[in-house]
């Protein structure tokens, strides 16, 4: 069964930035994640919302409801279309800064969740897809 | 624009933050808390998180930077009421909110904030000969 696709959203500023993680708490609220792990999603959801502002250009986010067998989740999918990632190792890690934060953007929000992709092109933007179990 | 409020009590100046903050409005904190600090003379501030169901890295950072410029301003910080959750969601993240000192609740962390300016009053007093 293909996912069911909830909602997309544009974002553009910090504003849209907690639209989106107030969307994703909302959604793993109604299907019933601990606190923990709404927070753990959440707090994902807005380092990877941030980083696709201040180094996306904005973009959009995808937030989606996965099924696998009896395990629920929620998966989404930020994409921008911004200046790309030439390094995605050295992204990843902890300390590398794009300049706001504590640099701990990618690698952080990586560690808050269960599954993380990242695909990145040079002058094309950058796509991140996580998904996060009940 | 929206700002959240300062509150001065005594000695002291006191933040609550109750809104899910975007980044501009914790930079306008950051600004406003310095203004406060020196033109109240506050020896210490208490910043009141309990409202707040996530705490990012960007937060995080702010908090750290209040903390320190208040230091530099010759006032004390204590961050209060952080959640379970957001702790341990923190800790995962991989912010260690080092050099921020806490305590569980609004009271204690009062208390606590009384107890560290009397014994830097204390120690910064001449000593009587």
């Amino acid at each position: 069964m293909p996912p069911k696709v909830r909602d997309t959203f544009t974002v553009r500023s910090d504003h849209d930035v907690v639209t989106v993680r107030q969307k994703a708490r909302q959604l793993a609220t109604e299907l019933g994640f601990s606190l923990v792990n709404q927070t753990k999603l959440v707090t994902a959801v807005s380092e990877l919302a941030r980083n696709m502002v201040v180094w996306g250009g904005g973009g959009t986010v995808r937030m989606e409801i996965v099924k696998n067998g009896a395990l629920q989740g929620v998966r989404l999918t930020f994409e921008d279309h911004g200046r790309g990632i030439p390094d995605i190792e050295q992204a990843m890690k902890d300390g590398y800064s794009g300049g706001s934060g504590l640099g701990l953007g990618l690698g952080g929000a990586k560690r808050l969740v269960d599954e993380f992709d990242i695909v990145s092109r040079v002058g094309k933007g950058t796509r991140v897809t996580i998904t996060r179990w009940k | 624009m929206e700002r959240i409020p300062i509150l001065k009590m005594g000695k002291f100046l006191i933040v609550s933050i109750q809104v899910d903050m975007h980044d501009e409005l914790a930079l306008a904190l950051q600004e406003d808390l310095a203004e406060q600090i020196v033109k109240t003379r506050a020896k210490g501030v208490l910043i009141d998180i309990s409202s707040l169901n996530l705490v990012d890295s960007f937060t995080a950072r702010i908090l750290g930077n209040m903390t320190a410029m208040a230091r530099l301003l010759d006032a004390e910080t204590l961050v209060v009421g952080m959640r379970p959750a957001v702790a341990m969601t923190l800790v995962e993240l991989g912010v260690s909110l080092r050099g921020i000192r806490t305590a569980g609740n609004a009271e204690k962390g009062m208390a606590l904030l009384e107890a560290i300016v009397a014994q830097q009053a204390k120690s910064n007093a001449p000593k009587s000969t």
